[in-house]
């Protein structure tokens, strides 16, 4: 498949995105776009911006300036009654599951069908199984998220995304802190459940092995903005010099080993 | 850093601090009303700031009032007017102790409890997570607490009240011999009901309001960090406590005469 094909109709597209917090600029004219349909993964080293961008395409954090937007609509800047209802597109997966530790995993899963839908609670039981099911957690229904192991709770908070059939997935760092059974069990579900449900997944990771065996394209971020973007296959063989250092591992290279800092000598010569 | 640009600093922080404050205040009393509807969470989480806190407000009220049987007993014995003993306990308990006592342990059980727990909700990405379900934390989350904070705070001092009185009686009959009757009908005449317990009750309203105001703002706005949660929890017990004693010398002073 080539690229004008896949985003020919994308579900997001960002223009010329700049983002600062606490005087620090994060985001400096991103652009980028999110093909309908694919499971798209966002990369880049710790601090790149990889998650604050999961923030602005949730509407959690307002741009400040460019636009974006997801299926056709700018995201409202403001908390009020669009941004709500453009959410119930959204489904996402936090870092640490975020599930809501007072309720049960049954309970988790149906607490957006209870708050977002009339439906009766025969209907609601029957969806929070089905889609404890499809994350192989229907026997945990009753375990409280303290009693759950870390790729437990991450697919329950999985299935709680998928609770309203959203159009698009958003998952920040979802295999980070899991053992590799459980991280293989999470890299299938993404792919399975995009194809089968027929979803967009944005998948922000600094995992690349992990990233690229289900991605189908994938964007590379540093400094602010995209340093690169293609099929897993094309990043991989890239030579440009920050996306062979990143998509290699190697530790130093045009991205930098050292935080910013004066001069080494003269700094241990400095008496304060 | 000089010390004007300290004091600056520090200046424009408090009033920015402040400004959020009431921001938030208006959010939460929007969710608040909001929340209204949805009972069983108002129902679960009076449980939590009110069913829970009983014991520590019975017991203290209690011995509070025990201590004020012994120690009003031992003045008014000089003048040979210990039968005004239930007066003298019920008019401390009714007008003063009570609300300010019952703030006080509230503050310290249920208002650190509400601000760790949003604390931690928020450093646990609950709260975003709501969010992202399309759910408004503050009718979800803040609206029930709020409300259930309001009408636990009076009852609980009404209970501290009342359980002082009879710890009052207790020392007052049974260790000094105090006639019940006596006890009974000087606290009935003595105690007026508009400006004795009203405004008592205004009182702990009014301290209700601040308690879960300053609780859940320092939760909601904790830095999402374990000693970011410690800090706010610690925040709301001295800010509530400093804002129930400044605050009772003006509702006092207002209610009694002096302002």
């Amino acid at each position: 498949m080539t690229e004008v094909n896949i985003f020919e109709n994308p579900i997001v597209e960002a223009t010329d995105v700049h983002f600062s917090f606490d005087q620090r600029r994060i985001f400096d004219g991103l652009d980028l776009q999110i093909p309908r349909g694919k499971v798209t993964a966002i990369m880049g080293p710790s601090g790149c911006g990889k998650s604050t961008f999961l923030g602005l395409l949730g509407g959690r954090l307002p741009v400040s300036s460019g636009s974006i937007w997801f299926d056709g609509e700018a995201i409202p800047q403001k908390k009020n009654e669009a941004l709500f209802l453009m959410r119930r597109k959204m489904g996402m997966l936090f870092q640490n599951s975020a599930l809501l530790t007072d309720l049960s995993v049954f309970e988790n899963v149906a607490f957006p069908l209870r708050e977002q839908t009339d439906l009766p609670d025969e209907l609601i039981r029957i969806l929070v199984l089905l889609k404890l099911e499809m994350v192989g957690l229907r026997g945990a229904r009753d375990l409280m998220p303290a009693e759950l192991s870390g790729g437990m709770a991450r697919r329950v908070a999985l299935a709680r995304a998928i609770a309203l059939d959203p159009q698009m997935v958003m998952y920040d760092e979802p295999f980070v802190g899991l053992d590799p059974i459980s991280m293989g069990v999470i890299v299938e579900l993404i792919r399975k459940l995009n194809d089968a449900l027929g979803l967009t997944s944005v998948v922000v990771t600094h995992d690349v092995p992990e990233g690229c065996s289900i991605a189908d394209y994938v964007y590379l971020l540093d400094s602010g903005r995209v340093i690169g973007h293609g099929t897993p296959k094309d990043m991989l063989a890239s030579t440009q010099p920050e996306i062979h250092q990143f998509m290699n591992g190697l530790p130093d290279g045009p991205v930098g080993y050292h935080y910013p800092a004066m001069d080494y000598l003269m700094d241990l010569r400095t008496q304060k | 850093m000089s010390f004007l640009e300290n004091l600056g600093k520090f200046g424009l922080g408090f009033v920015s601090r402040l400004g959020v404050s009431f921001l938030f205040l208006v959010q939460a009393l929007v969710g608040a009303v909001k929340s209204l509807t949805r009972f069983r969470l108002i129902v679960h989480q009076l449980y939590s700031v009110g069913v829970l806190t009983m014991l520590i407000i019975l017991v203290s009220g209690l011995f509070v009032g025990m201590v004020l049987g012994l120690q009003g007993y031992y003045q008014l014995v000089n003048f040979s007017a210990e039968s005004s003993l239930g007066m003298v306990v019920a008019l401390f308990l009714v007008r003063e102790l009570g609300p300010v006592l019952a703030a006080l342990l509230f503050a310290g059980r249920a208002g650190s409890a509400l601000t760790a727990e949003i604390g931690l909700m928020k450093t646990t990405e609950q709260l975003a997570a709501m969010e992202m379900m399309a759910v408004d934390p503050m009718i979800r989350v803040i609206g029930p607490r709020f409300v259930a904070g309001f009408i636990a705070l009076p009852v609980l001092a009404a209970m501290l009240s009342g359980i002082g009185v009879l710890g009052g009686y207790l020392v007052g009959h049974g260790q000094f011999g105090v006639d019940p009757g006596v006890y009974w009908s000087s606290m009935q005449n003595g105690v007026d009901l508009v400006d004795d317990v009203l405004n008592g009750v205004i009182k702990s309203i009014v301290f209700g309001f601040i308690v879960t105001w300053v609780a859940l703002f320092e939760g909601y706005y904790a830095v999402p960090t374990s000693e970011g949660v410690s800090r706010a929890t610690t925040r709301t017990v001295v800010t509530s406590s400093l804002a129930i004693l400044g605050g009772d010398y003006i509702l006092t002073a207002l209610m009694f005469g002096g302002l």
